[in-house]
């Protein structure tokens, strides 16, 4: 059966939606991507904490579960700063810590941060305890 | 000048024949320099300490600076 008209106009604003939806989708999903629930309760119970040196820390003792979590989180994060330091001609430490910085800056208050003395400090509205060669 | 210094003490050292005037500078320098044969290496009175932290440069983390805050926003489930 040859294709008329009336019925190619259909088809083609079918792909036309499919593909601004496949384009919407995958800009926002980013956006979507929040905390995990239970990584969100941990920063604000104060049970972990942003290090000086770009990863997650826990702060005290740290359950299985929580110890799991936090490993998880910061293998994803060295992940992200292997590649990203690759791109910028800098080591991943360098990134790491740059990165660092600004996370301990970023923190809310009530949160936990690790001064550049190695301890960890709760989050005030003040400014955070920083390394001097911050940002 | 050490150069300058090693011959003078060397001439001092085998200078049996020099005349008054050049032993009076060569004792000078005898006695300026015979602590140690002539070259003094003095070690320092404090501990040699290599901070670690030094080798991330300040310019370095300015330059990531923007990057790494643009990671962070586009990874909310990790910061």
């Amino acid at each position: 059966m040859p294709m008329t008209d009336r019925t190619r106009k259909p088809i083609r604003l079918a792909l036309a939606a499919g593909a601004l939806s496949l384009a919407l989708g995958s800009l926002a999903a980013p956006a979507f991507a929040q905390r995990d629930p239970a990584y969100e309760a941990a920063r604000q119970s104060g049970q972990v904490g942003e290090k000086t040196d770009g990863y997650l820390g826990v702060v005290g003792g740290a359950s299985p579960g929580l110890r799991k979590m936090v490993d998880d989180i910061n293998i994803k994060r060295r992940a992200l700063y292997a590649e990203k330091a690759q791109a910028a001609g800098a080591t991943l430490q360098e990134y790491a810590f740059t990165a660092g910085c600004l996370a301990v800056a970023r923190t809310a208050p009530g949160e936990k941060y690790q001064a550049p003395d190695g301890s960890w400090q709760t989050r005030t509205s003040a400014p955070p305890v920083r390394n001097p060669k911050c940002p | 000048m050490i150069d300058a210094m090693l011959t003078t003490c060397a001439r001092a050292a085998h200078g049996a024949r020099m005349d008054r005037g050049r032993i009076g500078l060569a004792a000078a320098m005898v006695m300026a320099t015979s602590v140690g044969g002539c070259i003094n290496v003095k070690a320092p009175d404090k501990p040699i300490v290599i901070e670690l932290n030094v080798n991330i440069k300040q310019e370095v983390i300015y330059r990531l600076a923007e990057d790494a805050g643009n990671t962070i926003e586009n990874n909310p489930d990790i910061f």
